[in-house]
C-alpha cells in the first residue's frame, strides 16, 4: 500500500498525524506529508485506511500502480 | 427573559438566539435538512442558514462569493468609527487573501503539533488542580468550576498575560459572543479588552517576552514590522477565539459523559479509545458557528443570495448530516470514518484545533481518571449558551 497527500487539498487539520505519527509528519504550519516515500507497511495499513477516511478536506489518497 | 420572539417557520424565520434552538438544534437542523436545506431569515439582516455537509463546506471552500471579512453570527448592529481601530478586524479569521495568508502563517507556529506538545505539562497540572479543589465534594460544575477555567489559562500563558485575570478574561469573551445581542455590553467588553491589549503591547515593547505578543511586535513581513493594528488584532483574536470555544467542547463533552453510562465506562475501560472518542465528541457537539458575507449576488443551492447578506456556517448540522455520517445522531465512540468539520473546512480551518484537542483529551483524561463514576446531580437544571458557540454554562454533577 502506497499513499500521498495531496498538498494543494490539505488544510492542515492534523488528524492524519494524530491518528498516525508513524506514517505522517506535520510543519510548523499544519501542512502534512508522508514520511518517507509513503509505502505503508503492512501493520500501519489499517491506519493508513483511517487517516484516509478521517481527513476533512479528502486530501489523502491511495495511490494505485 | 427572553432574547428574541419565538419561531414557528424555522425554514424562512430562523433565529439562532431562539432558546429552543440554543436547547436542542440537532432535531431542527434534521427537519430543515430535508424540507430545506439551507433556512433563511431576515432578522438581523438577510441570513441564511445551510445544514447539509455538501454544502457547507462547499461553501467554506468558495472563498471568492464568501468573505470573512465578517465572521460573527450576530451582526454589529452599532455605528462603525470612520477610521477604525483595526482596519484587518481580527486577522486571520476576519480577512480574506492575500492578507489571510500571511496573517495566518504568523500565528499557525504558536499551535503546531511540536509547540502544542509543550503546552501539556501546564494543561495538565491546572487540571489536576481544578479536581484537587473539588473532588472531596462529592460534586461540582462541569463546567463552571472546570471545563471554563481550562482554555483560558493555557491562552494567558501563551499570550503573556497573567493568568490571574482569567475571569475578566473569560467575561469579555463571554460578552463578545455569547451576548452579542446585547449591544452595549458587546461594546463594553471589547473596549476593555482593547484597552488591555494596546498597554500590553506597550510594556512589551519596553520589555520584550517570550511570548505571542512580544513575538509579534518584533515580527517583520517584507522587510517591515508588523503594525500594530495586525498584532492587536491577532492578539484579541487567540484570547477571544481560543476560550469559550473549547471550554464548550470539554463541557459539552462532559454532559455526553455525565449522560451516557456506557459511554462513560467504555472511556474509562478503554483508554486507547480516546483519540477517536474525542474526534467523535467533537463531531456531535461542535461547538462553533462561523459566519459568511455573500460578495455578489449568487444563486446557490436554488437560493438567490444577495450580495451583504449573511451565511451562518453551521458547521455542527454538517456534522450531523446521515448524507456523510451514520446515524449521526448516536455518538458511536469508535466511529472510524469520520471527517467532521468541527473546526470549519477549507483555509479558514480553525488555527488552534491542535490546542484545542489536547486540551481536550489532558482535561477528559484527568477527569475520568480521577472521577470515572459521575453523572448529572439530581433535579440538576443545565444551562446552554447558543448562537456562535454552543456549549454547558451550568453542569452539576455528582460522585461519591
Amino acid at each position: 500500500m502506497k499513499i500521498r497527500v495531496d498538498p494543494d487539498k490539505c488544510q492542515g487539520h492534523g488528524r492524519c498525524y494524530g491518528l498516525s505519527s508513524a506514517l505522517f509528519s506535520t510543519d510548523d504550519y499544519g501542512q502534512s506529508s508522508v514520511i518517507g516515500d509513503g509505502t505503508v507497511p503492512p501493520e500501519l495499513e489499517e491506519k493508513a485506511r483511517l487517516a484516509i477516511a478521517n481527513c476533512p478536506e479528502y486530501a489523502i489518497e491511495e495511490l494505485t500502480d | 427573559m427572553a432574547r428574541t420572539s419565538p419561531v414557528s417557520n424555522w425554514a424562512q424565520d430562523f433565529d439562532v438566539l431562539d432558546a429552543g434552538y440554543i436547547e436542542d438544534p440537532f432535531s431542527i437542523w434534521d427537519e430543515l435538512r430535508t424540507e430545506c436545506p439551507i433556512a433563511h431569515t431576515d432578522r438581523r439582516g438577510s441570513n441564511w442558514l445551510p445544514t447539509r455537509y455538501a454544502d457547507v463546506t462547499a461553501m467554506a471552500h468558495d472563498i471568492g462569493h464568501f468573505s470573512s471579512v465578517e465572521v460573527a453570527v450576530i451582526p454589529f448592529e452599532g455605528e462603525e468609527p470612520e477610521e477604525p481601530l483595526l482596519p484587518y478586524g481580527l486577522p486571520p479569521i476576519s480577512v480574506d487573501p492575500p492578507i489571510h495568508t500571511w496573517t495566518r502563517r504568523l500565528l499557525l507556529p504558536w499551535f503546531s503539533h511540536r509547540r502544542v506538545e509543550g503546552y501539556e505539562g501546564l494543561t495538565r497540572d491546572l487540571c489536576v488542580r481544578l479536581i484537587d479543589d473539588f473532588i472531596g465534594n462529592g460534586r461540582a460544575d462541569a463546567a463552571e468550576n472546570y471545563a471554563q477555567q481550562i482554555p483560558v489559562r493555557v491562552i494567558a500563558h501563551i499570550l503573556g498575560v497573567p493568568a490571574d485575570l482569567a475571569d475578566t478574561f473569560t467575561g469579555w469573551v463571554r460578552d463578545v459572543l455569547e451576548f452579542a445581542d446585547d449591544e452595549p455590553r458587546r461594546i463594553k467588553a471589547m473596549e476593555g479588552l482593547f484597552t488591555y491589549f494596546i498597554a500590553e503591547v506597550a510594556s512589551r515593547r519596553a520589555n520584550p517576552g517570550t511570548d505571542l505578543l512580544s513575538e509579534l511586535l518584533t515580527t517583520e513581513v517584507d522587510g517591515a514590522p508588523l503594525e500594530e493594528s495586525v498584532v492587536l488584532g491577532a492578539a484579541a483574536l487567540v484570547l477571544i477565539a481560543g476560550v469559550d470555544t473549547t471550554w464548550s467542547a470539554i463541557g459539552s463533552s462532559l454532559w455526553h459523559l455525565a449522560t451516557h453510562e456506557e459511554d462513560r465506562r467504555r472511556m474509562v475501560a478503554e483508554p486507547d479509545l480516546m483519540p477517536l472518542a474525542i474526534e467523535e465528541l467533537l463531531r456531535a457537539y461542535s461547538p462553533v458557528t462561523m459566519a459568511r458575507i455573500v460578495t455578489e449576488d449568487v444563486e446557490f443551492g436554488g437560493c438567490p443570495m444577495r450580495a451583504g447578506d449573511r451565511i451562518l456556517m453551521n458547521f455542527p448540522a454538517a456534522n450531523r448530516d446521515p448524507e456523510v455520517f451514520e446515524d449521526p445522531g448516536t455518538v458511536m465512540l469508535d466511529r472510524t470514518h469520520n471527517r467532521h468539520v468541527a473546526f470549519g473546512s477549507g483555509i479558514h480551518r480553525c488555527a488552534g484545533s491542535n490546542l484545542a484537542r489536547m486540551e481536550l483529551r489532558v482535561a477528559l483524561e484527568e477527569w475520568l481518571r480521577r472521577i470515572p463514576d459521575f453523572r448529572l446531580a439530581e433535579g440538576a437544571e443545565v444551562s446552554w449558551a447558543g448562537g456562535q458557540v454552543r456549549g454547558p454554562r451550568v453542569l452539576p454533577v455528582v460522585f461519591p
